[in-house]
């Protein structure tokens, strides 16, 4: 338990030590939000969506929550690089901990940069239906942010160096951002398109926030729920086994 | 201590150790004195647990790196090659996560970093980020770290590469004393041979991956009938090792060959 507590407090620390990351980190969201939110506002009114900002936010705080874990997860490329995965991995430990309590660590950082990005759309003017359903929003979060982790993990735990980093961001994470519902509702869309965001693992994240939030969850909070646990679970296996085969 | 017999690794068709068999007693200093690419590390990283031999048997403190890992892996502390320390976390941090990951209590832990801190004079610099070091601060924070379980091997895997002759004869001066006063056994490789003309009791000079020649500093130089154990090596070698002459190019293309696996 201590071994995965300061692996955990590890990340934690990197990630309030480096006041850059976390503004810079920001800026992305916090354009998205403004520029997307406000330039399309009207257009999506007329058409009698209701609000764009109360529908855009949950997505872009999804999106926040996804960049934030796969990068914590990449961070292993780092770690390894500058030598200090040796440590830990010469150490007394199981593979299994050392995994748990990065993965944790990753979401938990992701989870407070998703809080972030939640309170400034608090700002200019996004508001949660209810106190209650927001506690259940925290849930969700969790969950993407654990997901997205491992999967950097395991990505991380494939790649030799960070030249793959371009291609993870332009073929990965992108697209699983942009089709994922967090922009536009998933209703009325050619087929390829839904079938895509069908797959999308983040599609059930943006789905389960947005139905806690504000209402209006396309795939059903129990759904959603289901599917973001059971993909979670396969991946946290998935990513431990691939992170116990590092050599290094 | 350590047990080590016809220990070979092969790389595809390249063999990095070549049946190496030696043994360093409890209480011992020995050196692995060779050029850049001689299979050094590679040696190490099999007996510290990282790397799986292709055959042969190794024993450290009576267990075995590939079946009792966490035997092995609790009896010694290491210091690699390249720098491993956390550069976003302070000298006190990344002591105090060692101590953690070795499982050493609590009280016993705060008494031990700050006597090892001390003992290698960063006690007054404890709660300054790893980033601002010298490059021969961190080798002191990175030996001061190893030892904070009690190991009773230390492994320096070229401990003293790419520092200065001040911070060099530093660090020797606490591993002599560790050696002296904790009866700790200490393995290093290097190829400065004036290092390990000086504090070991033992020398096995490798190249290519085999072991030319094994004994005391004394005996290889009586061997050859050289007074100084850089004569000896270039009789038993044939070459000098110094590692200006080995082409960068090269180095590169061994480093490469080693880590691609």
């Amino acid at each position: 338990m201590q071994i995965i507590y300061i692996l955990w407090l590890r990340q934690i620390k990197r990630y309030f030590r480096s006041k850059a990351r976390i503004v810079g980190s920001l800026g992305q969201p916090l354009l998205l939000l403004l520029a997307l939110g406000f330039g399309f506002g009207p257009i999506y009114q007329k058409a009698g969506g209701g609000d764009y900002i109360q529908f855009l936010a949950p997505g872009i705080i999804s999106m926040g929550i996804l960049f934030t874990a796969v990068f914590s997860g990449i961070e292993i490329i780092w770690d390894k690089q500058f030598g200090f995965l040796k440590e830990t991995l010469v150490a007394p430990v199981s593979r299994l901990k050392i995994m748990f309590g990065r993965t944790l660590g990753g979401g938990t950082v992701a989870v407070i940069q998703g809080i972030i990005i939640f309170i400034i759309s608090l700002i200019i003017g996004f508001r949660p239906m209810s106190l209650r359903l927001l506690l259940l929003s925290f849930i969700f979060m969790a969950l993407i942010a654990l997901f997205f982790t491992a999967l950097g993990t395991a990505i991380a735990s494939v790649l030799k160096d960070m030249q793959g980093f371009q291609l993870i961001m332009n073929f990965l994470l992108m697209p699983l951002f942009f089709l994922s519902g967090a922009l536009f509702p998933l209703q009325g869309l050619p087929k390829a398109i839904t079938a895509v965001a069908r797959i999308n693992p983040l599609s059930y994240g943006v789905d389960g926030l947005r139905g806690t939030l504000v209402n209006g969850a396309h795939f059903g909070l129990l759904t959603d729920f289901l599917v973001l646990s059971i993909i979670t679970i396969i991946i946290l296996a998935i990513g431990s086994f691939l992170f116990s085969k590092i050599e290094i | 201590m350590i047990k080590v017999e016809n220990l070979t690794k092969k790389f595809g068709n390249f063999t990095a150790v070549d049946n190496v068999s030696f043994f360093v007693n409890k209480g011992e200093i020995f050196a692995f004195l060779g050029p850049n690419g001689a299979g050094k590390t590679t040696t190490i990283r099999m007996l510290t647990t990282l790397l799986k031999p292709t055959s042969g048997q190794v024993l450290i403190n009576g267990s075995d790196p590939v079946r009792k890992k966490n035997d092995v892996r609790r009896s010694f502390g290491i210091v690699f090659q390249d720098p491993s320390l956390d550069d976003e976390l302070t000298a006190q941090e990344n002591m105090e996560f060692h101590g953690v990951l070795y499982n050493v209590p609590k009280d016993i832990r705060k008494k031990r970093i700050e006597e090892l801190l001390k003992f290698v004079e960063l006690w007054d610099r404890k709660s300054d980020f790893v980033k601002n070091f010298s490059g021969g601060m961190k080798r002191r924070l990175e030996v001061a770290r190893g030892l904070v379980h009690h190991p009773k091997i230390l492994f320096l895997d070229e401990p003293t590469l790419g520092l200065d002759p001040q911070t060099r004869s530093h660090i020797w001066s606490y591993i002599k004393n560790l050696n002296k006063e904790e009866g700790m056994t200490v393995f290093f490789t290097t190829h400065y041979i004036e290092e390990a003309d000086k504090v070991t009791q033992k020398i096995a000079i490798i190249d290519h991956g085999k072991i030319i020649i094994q004994g005391t500093p004394e005996e290889l130089k009586q061997q050859t009938k050289t007074t100084s154990l850089e004569e000896a090596f270039l009789t038993f070698t044939g070459k000098n090792i110094r590692e200006e002459d080995v082409n960068p190019a090269e180095r590169m293309r061994i480093r490469r060959r080693i880590f691609r696996h």
